[in-house]
């Protein structure tokens, strides 16, 4: 089974690279664009069949390592 | 004073810790491999500065799985003395042994100067050698020393007298202006700038050797 896993800085804190890539934009004439976040997507490859077996151990994997929760959140998607 | 230096794939500062300990205590540290699951008897751990595992995922995120972790951990969780510097805070807040996280500088450059810092505490086995309200000037080199954590969190960490080292200027963002923080029970010190650059006048200072005279006095 392939998965993804999204990983965001949660609403309110900072996000200096998102407001840098943000002025860029504005300066290469896309006015239109307001706040920008930056974020992390991880493609994962698991030897498991079992949807809810599968969520639960990324789970696992998140708060473990993949994601730092003090700062980040994160999303699974299954077969994408 | 026995002290260790934790060594990691990519540290890059191992050896100004090492240089800094025989110079200060007359004796070489125990330098232990990432890979190591057990430290030697040791009063002191040094996790140093540099880019452990290369930065990858988030700076210090490998380097807190590692199997040698564990070992830091437990000499911790027992009242050993931690210092992590620069990439060593990292680690530590990876840990969960300090709370919050250090972020990308708000600037978005590595800053590299030689840094003016308030000792806010010297109630601590680290900074017993500074006088309260005292200028320090220590060097940092980071890209990622914005700190952060939650208000409820900041406001816990001054009130219990855990904000060791304020920046006069801050280089990075940081909340409040922290360079440095303790632990709960006080025994294990992260913080950004560098002090075992600062304990040799060829090197520019040596406001950093009080902190290592301060360790000495409290552990030996």
């Amino acid at each position: 089974m392939k998965a993804r896993v999204f990983v965001t800085l949660k609403n309110g804190v900072l996000d200096p690279q998102g407001k840098a890539i943000g002025h860029a934009l504005n300066g290469l004439g896309f006015p239109q664009v307001g706040e920008v976040r930056q974020g992390k997507l991880i493609e994962l490859e698991l030897k498991e069949a079992d949807a809810g077996k599968a969520k639960a151990d990324i789970k696992a994997m998140c708060e473990k390592l993949l994601a730092n929760t003090v700062i980040e959140k994160y999303e699974i998607e299954l077969n994408p | 004073m026995k002290s260790a230096v934790i060594v990691f794939p990519a540290s890059n500062c191992d050896r100004d810790a090492k240089v800094a300990l025989e110079e200060m205590t007359g004796r070489s540290p125990h330098m232990v491999w990432h890979q190591d699951s057990e430290l030697p008897d040791v009063d002191l751990v040094i996790i140093p500065g540099g880019f452990s595992y290369g930065d990858y995922l988030r700076c210090g995120a490998m380097a807190s799985q590692s199997p040698v972790m564990r070992a830091v951990k437990s000499h911790a969780d027992k009242g050993g003395a931690v210092l992590g510097i620069c990439n060593g805070f990292q680690v530590l807040t990876e840990s969960h042994l300090l709370p919050g996280a250090l972020m990308r500088n708000a600037g978005l450059k590595f800053v590299c100067k030689p840094v003016e810092l308030t000792v806010e505490e010297s109630q601590s086995a680290f900074t017993r050698g500074y006088e309260k309200g005292q200028t320090v000037t220590f060097p940092v080199a980071h890209g990622e020393g914005n700190y952060v954590a939650d208000e409820a969190t900041l406001d816990r960490l001054e009130g219990e007298g855990r904000v060791v080292f304020r920046y006069q200027a801050n280089p990075n963002g940081s909340a409040r202006d922290i360079a440095g923080i303790l632990s709960e029970k006080r025994n294990v010190l992260g913080l950004m700038p560098h002090p075992e650059r600062v304990v040799d006048p060829a090197t520019g200072g040596t406001d950093g050797r009080a902190l290592f005279k301060s360790l000495i006095e409290t552990l030996s």
